[in-house]
Parts: structure tokens; C-alpha cells; sequence
């Protein structure tokens, strides 16, 4: 299905916010300005955008600790991202959650997490809300390479598969679970380990939003459709370590930056459509300018906003106690 | 009004709520039964009935079997609960929150928090838990604790039918995850449970005896060893109030004290371990905001910090009953 | 009469009390007992309470001592004439506790509460005697049920027929209560009359349950033949409306105590069962929508909204009226000029609860009325 312009624009613009996002917090993070752990999604932008363009605000997302693009590609305010992971009031969560638990229910984002594998069980609960109230909603959970081989995935896929629900689980396959590798550390293909459990998958070119945002296209309308659960696997580098602060001593010498290089998404995105003359170069630019305008804000924002104040760590532990 | 099993007042409370509430739904493993197999269909209602007639009534829409799958149909459960429905899991024993404790200590008792109170999470897990069956160590003991430490969580262990229906309808209607405890030993005590659903409110203890002498605090099945306790040192010259918190999470914190600056003695008897159980709980409690009221150390009555064991003969010398119950408060009414 | 032996028994005062405490002797063994005279006291899980001598003599033999606590039947004393032999004291005491098993279950078996339709909906009701004459019909206030009368219904049963009925909304009754105004209540306790085929009865009404004995006696002069209202409803305006709502309103037992302890010149007779009673009721699906519609529509404004005290002389049957002195609910100030033909009670040291706080006497006044008309 052909994108509109409209579209891609819109596409780009998520892609440039999270990539801004990511590389704004990583310059903060270094600065000492931002507590506690970050884990940062740049290289992967074309995942988040393109399987989130075929969701709506009915539909559910479940991430990883790797959150903060999923939590863009789904709609939630940057500005309140970005006072949430500098802890302070008026973030996202008020604080209380931090990167690793960022979340907005009110878009569908069912939070970041903390736990690796934590996201899979969530996703079939959301996915028997949409299927048990008829809603036509479907569910998604994203998985590292390192969640894909926890139980809670596997037993998840079975259940989603067993009880036909309107879930799509996709692999982002950065290489390395924190610092060993997929290769090592994933028996046999996931494609395969998902046809196991009954389930159709695709591999794809995580780097290249075209051809993600096709396969989640049509993995989507299966399952929304009542095709029962899609797998997807995304092949895709990140740019930064597990963590902030990781010297990534683990990975190749030059290999983050050949992908820098040679497979960078937003780099792909403009000389495609660029190329094929849907869009132009100095468009794609105002995007840039006006995406570093508002993270420059959000930081500011951030920086300036109150800390949360003593009473707010006893509140909202239960609806009522 | 009518005489009914704990099994029936939470088989009541349950049907009640389902049809009261479309978004109510159940969903473990075998509490229908028979699921894909080519026999009988609601063949078992979980392993020992409690839920039967429910799928026959609401269909598997909504009743759900599900896997031997615990990790993910537990965190389904909660997920569900977080995006619109009020379901109702199964946790068969409580022994297996080991395959899914994550689901249940770092999602569902902290998405509201994480969140920023952004997610109301409806979930109930039931759970049967207890010594007493013969079942041995991974199947008969009393986690209970384990989850009450989780902030995030409410934890009710219901003492008789009566408190069975009315707690858990409360469970149901309640907007937070609750675990709900269910004594396997209890499944056929009877008594008078109104037809009409009614609902406990969490929180608040029940005094099941009055007395001026010994505050006897106990939990789920030890209450009625408590009260016989009561019953029969009553009318030998010591006077007994029994306390059953109902919840052990929120605990009813006055209801403790107050008795206890009445009756300076206190007993808690509890048949989970005696480590970092409520027993111990409940006596810092007391040591702290009642230390001056008290006439005498305080006793707990729980099993020895040892596995349940399997053999007859052991596992009932493991279990708290009333002789060691009558024991300790004879104790500290300085009676022995 | 020379020769007869009284077994006194543990008494079964309302339907859950299975067994007894005794607290104390009132007299002395040997000492000569008038009927009627309190002369032990009884402590159940609920309530604490006097018994009286079911008839005269002497008190030959505590059997229980205090402290006791005994099953409902066990034999706790016998009362004889002097003439009567140790020897027959002793043998009718251990032929009394040969039989006495069946004889409890007997009686248990008696006491059972049953329903019946009325316009469609189910009023649980508890018969206790089968003397002929007129019946007697217990009709108790918001709130309450047929437990209250659990110190008058055995007594009164001695020699009456005695219905005590859940009103709608109460007890095991319907939790439908139509417009729960006084013409509501009223149909219901005529179409349980006109259900059992009772023509006439004596009607005693506690508080609400006073305001439809006495709405009875109005719109159906022929059914009551007397009408002993106890601190009723329907004499004046003023009645204590943060009782009402706090009734209504509490859920939790230290306020439910509280707000129960207003009914009694001695809150401390509050018992935690008699609350944890309150609570089971007021949990029951549908009790908080009954009660706040009855209390809606009999008390709107703060205010009682039936008021028929210009309208006793209407009334044809003997109406006596109880009152506890210290009522702080509906204040006994309302019995002030009333018709001569009223005759008023005034209990000292009684709150709201007279036929509970001071049942002997109430019971008393009950008998004579009913019995002289």
C-alpha cells in the first residue's frame, strides 16, 4: 500500500523526534543531568514508526526497557517523556516511573519495562480485552533478542496462539542482549520458533521503514482481521550501549559506524523518498529544525520543572487502600 | 439465607459478579475442564469444583481454560484488567507463584505507581494455599506474606463461607489487584451465607470474640481454632478476643492495638512460617505501638520454619492447632 | 401447688443464641421466688439479660453456677415447694438431664422463621405459641428486625399466638419497598394478616413499626384489636435524624457501634455481635437503597412526615403508649396531651429499645392490655 505524502512526512518526523529524542538524552545522561538507567533507542527508529503507523489509539503497545521510541511512534508527549525520565513533576508518570517505566494508557502505550519479557503476558491480557469486548483493537508486544528467549514470550506466543487472540509479537533484534550476542544466543531462527507455536512470521530489514512498516502492514490487518497472532522479526542495530554509560567494548571495531554509514534509517527514508521525488529535501529539513526546536524546549521544560514533592511518594500505590 | 460450603459462597460471589458485570471474567487452568478433549465438558470446575456450573452458564467466552501456562496467563489476567476488563485467575496453588511472580510483583502491583496512577488494574488471583491434604511441600503451603511485603498488592484470606462470598465479591468490585487466599482445608465448612451478594469492605478486621483477658489475632483457617480456643478457656476464667484481620493487606492496624491496650496479652497464630510471616509482623506491631499495654510477651503460634512435609504423623504436629493455640494463651494469661 | 417441681432451663432468646452464660444468682438457694421475678442473669454473644421466674416457689437448687455457659434447655435450676423432698429434687434432676437433649432439639425445631407472599414478594416472619384467641403482631422499627423482640416473643408466646415479621427491606424480607412510605409498609403488614388469615391482631410497633400499627388502625379500624406502640413514630415531627443517616451510612463497625449505642440509655449494651449482626444486614444487596427510600419517605426534611396525633380518637382499640424517658432518638416529650383515653408509660433509665433495655416490664404492660381488652 503506498504511503500519502502527508504520511511520510509524518513517518519522518517521528523517526527524527525519537533519533533527537535519543541523542539529547545520551548528551544529558553524560552531563549528569538525567538519574538513574537509560537505555536508548536510536538505530531503530524504522521499527517503532513503521509498526506503530498501523495502530491506532484503540490498539496497545508493550515495550521493552528500550522504550522511549515506542512510547514517540505511539503518541505520548515528549515534552512529558522528557520531564518523566528527568524524574520531575508533570512527567509522564509523575515521576514515579522513570525511563524504564515510561507509559501512557490514555495512547495505548502499556508502559516501558523494566523486566526483560515482562511485556508479552500484558499484551494477551490486552488482546483479550479487545477480542472478549469486541473492540477491534489488537495488541502488540515488542521483545528484544534477549526477551525472546524468556519463558513469559514463549509461554505468551502459545496462549495468544491457543486462544486465537489479536496479538503481534515483534522481535527487534539489535544484535546483543545486553553484551552477548543473538547470534549466540538464540537458538535456531525465530521465524521458525514462531511457526512453531502456529504462528506466521516475516524477517525483515529493520533499518529500512518501507519494509517494515509493509510486513507490520499486513501481519496487522491478518491479526486485526481474526487471523489469530503475527510474528515479526526485526533485523536492526542500536547506536548506543545496553545502557548509558556502556563502553560497548563488546561490539566490533567500526561497527556502529559503518551502520551510521550504510544503513542509518533516516538516511535510507530521505534518499528513497527524496529519490522518488514524494517529498523534498528542504521539507524533510523544516522537520529537523522544528524536531530540534521542541526537544531543545523539552529539555529546557524539564530542567525547569519541580521535583515531585514528599507527599507524592505515597500516592498513587492503590485506587483506594 | 442458607447453609452453604466455602466452596459455594465463592462459587456464588463469582456467578453473582459475572452477572452482574459483563466484564467479569475467569480464566485458569481446568476451572471449566475438558477443554479440546472429546468428553465431558465443565468436567472438573478446578480441581476441587469451585467454579463449576460457571462455564456452562457464561460459556468460554467467558470462562477461559487455559495452558499449564501460569506465567503467561496470569500476566493475560493482569494486562486484561489494565486495559477494560475485571478478570478472575486462577493460581491453582499458591506454591506456583514461583512460575509467575513477576507477573504478579513487578507488573501487577506496580503498573498504577509506575504509571503515575494512570492504570487502575481490577485484577483478583485466586489461590488455594494450606497444609492438611497430605499434598507435601510444593503443594500445602501458606505464601501468603510473600505477597502481603509487595506494596501494590491487597491480600484477603477469608476465615469461614460467610466471609468467603462477601470478600470476594468485594475483591471483584475492587479496582486494585487483590490475592485472594483460599484454605483448601476449608472447601466444605458450612454455615449460614445469605442468597443475596453483599460485600465485605477490605481493611477492617472482624471480632469474632470478645473478651478482656488475651487478644488472640488469626488468619483464614486458624480463626476457627482461635474461637474454639476462646470458647472453651471462656468458661474456664480466661476471656478471649479473637481478631481476624480479614485482609492481611491493608491490615486493620487499630483493631490490633485497641484490643490489645484492653487486654495487654497477645497471641498471633498463623499458619504461614514463622520468618517475615504476618505472626511477626503483627507482634512488631504491637511491640511498637502498644509495647506499655502489654502484660506479657507476646506469643506466636506457627508452624516450624520447616518445608510442609508429607508424611501424616509430621504434617500434623506442622500445622497449628488448638492445643498449641490453648497452650500459648494459657501462656501469657499466666495459666500454664 | 404442693408437689410440683419447675425445671428452670437455659432460655433461647432469638434465633442464632445456641448456648448461654451465667452471670449471676439474683437469690439465694432456699429463698422463695414470686412469678416474674428476675432472679438469674443470662449473657449471650448479643446481649445481656434477666431471667424470671417462670413460676413460684422456691428456688431449691442452682444447678449452674456463675460462669457457666450452657446449651439452650440445660437445666440451671428447679424451683419447688418446700414439701418436695431432696430425694425428688435430685431424681427430677437427673431424669431432666436423661431427656434433656431431645427436648432442646424439640424446641429448636419449633423456633424456625418462615415466609410467605405478599403481593408477590416474600415477608419472612417467626410464629412462637399456638393459643387460640386473638394473635399478637410484632412490627419493628427502620433498621430492625424480628430478633428484636427476641425477649418478648417467647414470654408473650406463654399464652398468645406471637408473629414477629421482617418488614420490606428488613431482615429476610423482599428488599423491594415500593415508595417506602407508610401506605407502603402498611399494605405489606395487612397483606401478611390477610396472607396468614388473621383477622384481628393486637398490634405492638417499635418506632417506625409504631407509625404503620398505628397507619393500620386507620385505614383497617377492624384488624387491631389493641395497639401497644413503643416509642412510636407518627406523635410529633422531631425525631433524630443523624441517627437515621448514620444508620444508613456506616459500614464499618466502630462507627456502626457508635451509632447503635444512641439507641440505648446504656450504649455499653451494644454488643460486637449485635453490631456485626447490623452490618451483615445493612451489606446484603439492596438494604442501603430500601432503607434510604423508606427513610425518604417517612422522615423528608429532617422531619417525621406522618403525623397523626389529631387522629387517635379515631381509633376505636385500646392504644397504650411505652416510652423510655431518656429516648434520643424520637424524645418522649411527644406523648404530651395526648387524649385521656391514651394510656402512657414512661419508662426511667430506658432509651429507644424499651422492649430490650426493660423487657420484664414491657412485656408486662403488653400482657395486661391485651389480656383486659
Amino acid at each position: 500500500m503506498e504511503l500519502n505524502r502527508e504520511q511520510l512526512l509524518a513517518a519522518y518526523h517521528q523517526m527524527r523526534t525519537i533519533r533527537e529524542f535519543e541523542e539529547r538524552v545520551h548528551r544529558e545522561f553524560s552531563s549528569g543531568s538525567i538519574p538513574g538507567f537509560v537505555h536508548l533507542y536510536a538505530g531503530e527508529e524504522a521499527c517503532a514508526v513503521g509498526v506503530c503507523m498501523n495502530l491506532s489509539a484503540k490498539d496497545y503497545i508493550a515495550s521493552t526497557h528500550r522504550g522511549h521510541g515506542h512510547c514517540i511512534a505511539k503518541g505520548c508527549d515528549v515534552k512529558a517523556m522528557m520531564k518523566e525520565i528527568f524524574g520531575r513533576k508533570g512527567g509522564l508518570c509523575g515521576g514515579k516511573g522513570g525511563s524504564m517505566h515510561i507509559a501512557d494508557m490514555s495512547k495505548g502505550m502499556m508502559g516501558a519495562n523494566g523486566i526483560v519479557g515482562g511485556g508479552p503476558p500484558l499484551i494477551c491480557g490486552a488482546a483479550l480485552t479487545a477480542k472478549t469486548l469486541k473492540t477491534g483493537g489488537v495488541a502488540v508486544a515488542f521483545v528484544g533478542d534477549g526477551g525472546f528467549n524468556q519463558g513469559t514470550t514463549l509461554e505468551s506466543m502459545n496462549l495468544a496462539a491457543v486462544w486465537k487472540l489479536p496479538a503481534i509479537f515483534v522481535l527487534e533484534d539489535n544484535g546483543y542482549a545486553e553484551s552477548t550476542a543473538s547470534s549466540w544466543s538464540i537458538s535456531g531462527e525465530p521465524v521458525k520458533r514462531a511457526a512453531g507455536f502456529g504462528i506466521p512470521g516475516e524477517q525483515v530489514n529493520g533499518h529500512d521503514f518501507f519494509a517494515v512498516y509493509e510486513a507490520a502492514r499486513k501481519a496487522i490487518s491478518r491479526t486485526r482481521e481474526g487471523g489469530g497472532p503475527s510474528f515479526l522479526h526485526f533485523k536492526v542495530s542500536r547506536y548506543f550501549g545496553h545502557f548509558e554509560g556502556d563502553a560497548t567494548t563488546y561490539r566490533g571495531a567500526g561497527e556502529v559506524d559503518k551502520v551510521r554509514a550504510e544503513r542509518d534509517c533516516l538516511t535510507l527514508f530521505r534518499k528513497r523518498v527524496e529519490g522518488a521525488g514524494l517529498l523534498k529535501a528542504d521539507q524533510l529539513d523544516t522537520i529537523d529544525k522544528e524536531v530540534a526546536a521542541l526537544i531543545d524546549a523539552a529539555v529546557a521544560e524539564a530542567k525547569a520543572a519541580p521535583e515531585p514533592s514528599a507527599e507524592d511518594l505515597l500516592t498513587d500505590v492503590y485506587a483506594s487502600y | 439465607m442458607s447453609k452453604k460450603s466455602f466452596r459455594q459462597a465463592v462459587n456464588e460471589a463469582l456467578r453473582d459478579e459475572m452477572r452482574r458485570d459483563s466484564r467479569v471474567i475467569l480464566m485458569g487452568e481446568d476451572i471449566a475442564g475438558g477443554m479440546g478433549a472429546a468428553g465431558e465438558q465443565d468436567a472438573w470446575g478446578g480441581p476441587l469444583g469451585v467454579t463449576k456450573g460457571l462455564m456452562p452458564e457464561f460459556g468460554r467466552e467467558r470462562v477461559l481454560d487455559t495452558p499449564i501456562s501460569e506465567s503467561a496467563f496470569i500476566g493475560a489476567a493482569v494486562g486484561a484488567a489494565a486495559t477494560g476488563l475485571r478478570p478472575v485467575a486462577d493460581l491453582m496453588f499458591i506454591d506456583f507463584m514461583g512460575v509467575c511472580f513477576d507477573q504478579i510483583l513487578n507488573q501487577a502491583a506496580k503498573l498504577r505507581y509506575m504509571f503515575g496512577g494512570k492504570a487502575t488494574v481490577p485484577v483478583v488471583i485466586r489461590t488455594m494455599f494450606g497444609a492438611g491434604f497430605r499434598a507435601a511441600s510444593q503443594h500445602s503451603q501458606g505464601l501468603y506474606p510473600l505477597f502481603a511485603h509487595v506494596p501494590g498488592l491487597k491480600v484477603v484470606v477469608p476465615s469461614s463461607p460467610y466471609e468467603a462470598k462477601g470478600l470476594m465479591t468485594q475483591a471483584i468490585r475492587d479496582d486494585d489487584p487483590v490475592i485472594f487466599c483460599e484454605h483448601k482445608a476449608m472447601y466444605d465448612d458450612q454455615e449460614d451465607v445469605p442468597d443475596e451478594p453483599y460485600a465485605i469492605p477490605f481493611g477492617e478486621a472482624n471480632v469474632t470474640r470478645e473478651g478482656d483477658d488475651v487478644t488472640i489475632v488469626a488468619i483464614g483457617r486458624m480463626v476457627k481454632f482461635a474461637n474454639e480456643v476462646a470458647d472453651k478457656l471462656g468458661k474456664q476464667g480466661i476471656s478471649c478476643t479473637v481478631i481476624d484481620p480479614r485482609t492481611i493487606s491493608p491490615l486493620d492496624r487499630n483493631t490490633i492495638i485497641d484490643s490489645v491496650e484492653e487486654t495487654g496479652r497477645l497471641v498471633v497464630v498463623d499458619e504461614a512460617s514463622p520468618r517475615c510471616g504476618m505472626a511477626a509482623d503483627i507482634a512488631a506491631l504491637v511491640a511498637q505501638d502498644a509495647f506499655k499495654a502489654l502484660k506479657a510477651p507476646v506469643r506466636m503460634v506457627t508452624p516450624p520454619h520447616t518445608p510442609v512435609p508429607f508424611s501424616a504423623a509430621l504434617e500434623d504436629i506442622y500445622i497449628p492447632g488448638v492445643p498449641r493455640i490453648e497452650a500459648a494463651v494459657r501462656a501469657v494469661a499466666g495459666q500454664a | 401447688m404442693a408437689g410440683e417441681i419447675t425445671a428452670l432451663t437455659m432460655p433461647k432468646w432469638g434465633l442464632a443464641m445456641t448456648e448461654g452464660k451465667l452471670v449471676a444468682w439474683n437469690v439465694a438457694e432456699g429463698t422463695p421466688v414470686a412469678p416474674g421475678q428476675p432472679i438469674v442473669e443470662i449473657e449471650t454473644e448479643k446481649i445481656t439479660n434477666v431471667y424470671e421466674a417462670p413460676a413460684g416457689g422456691v428456688l431449691r437448687k442452682c444447678v449452674a453456677v456463675a460462669g457457666d455457659t450452657l446449651p439452650v434447655g440445660a437445666l440451671i435450676g428447679v424451683l419447688a415447694d418446700p414439701s418436695v423432698s431432696d430425694e425428688d429434687i435430685a431424681r427430677f434432676i437427673e431424669e431432666f438431664r436423661a431427656e434433656a437433649p431431645e427436648t432442646s432439639a424439640a424446641e429448636a425445631e419449633a423456633v424456625r422463621v418462615a415466609s410467605v407472599t405478599v403481593n408477590g414478594r416474600p415477608i419472612q416472619y417467626l410464629k412462637m405459641g399456638d393459643a387460640g384467641g386473638i394473635p399478637l403482631l410484632l412490627v419493628h422499627g427502620l433498621g430492625g428486625d424480628l430478633n428484636n423482640w427476641l425477649f418478648n416473643q417467647p414470654v408473650l408466646a406463654q399464652k398468645h399466638t406471637v408473629y414477629a415479621l421482617d418488614l420490606p427491606g428488613h431482615g429476610g424480607s423482599t428488599k423491594d419497598v415500593g415508595g417506602g412510605d407508610i401506605g407502603a409498609m402498611t399494605a405489606a403488614v395487612v397483606g401478611f394478616l390477610d396472607a396468614l388469615s388473621v383477622d384481628r391482631a393486637h398490634f405492638v410497633g417499635h418506632s417506625l413499626g409504631g407509625g404503620i400499627a398505628l397507619s393500620a388502625a386507620l385505614e383497617h379500624p377492624r384488624r387491631a384489636a389493641t395497639l401497644t406502640l413503643i416509642s412510636p413514630v407518627g406523635l410529633g415531627s422531631e425525631i433524630n435524624v443523624d441517627y437515621i443517616d448514620g444508620f444508613i451510612q456506616s459500614e464499618r463497625r466502630k462507627e456502626m457501634k457508635v451509632v447503635l449505642g444512641r439507641l440505648f440509655a446504656k450504649p455499653e449494651i451494644v454488643s460486637n455481635e449485635m453490631v456485626n449482626d447490623v452490618l451483615k444486614y445493612k451489606r446484603l444487596e439492596g438494604v442501603k437503597a430500601a432503607l434510604s427510600t423508606i427513610a425518604r419517605a417517612i422522615f423528608r426534611g429532617n422531619k417525621q412526615g406522618f403525623i397523626v396525633r389529631d387522629r387517635l380518637s379515631e381509633i376505636s382499640a385500646p392504644i397504650q403508649i411505652i416510652w423510655g424517658e431518656q429516648d434520643a432518638i424520637i424524645p418522649s416529650s411527644q406523648v404530651a396531651g395526648l387524649p385521656a383515653s391514651v394510656s402512657v408509660h414512661m419508662l426511667a433509665g430506658v432509651g429507644h429499645m424499651a422492649h430490650m433495655e426493660q423487657p420484664q416490664e414491657v412485656n408486662k404492660l403488653i400482657e395486661r392490655l391485651v389480656t383486659s381488652s
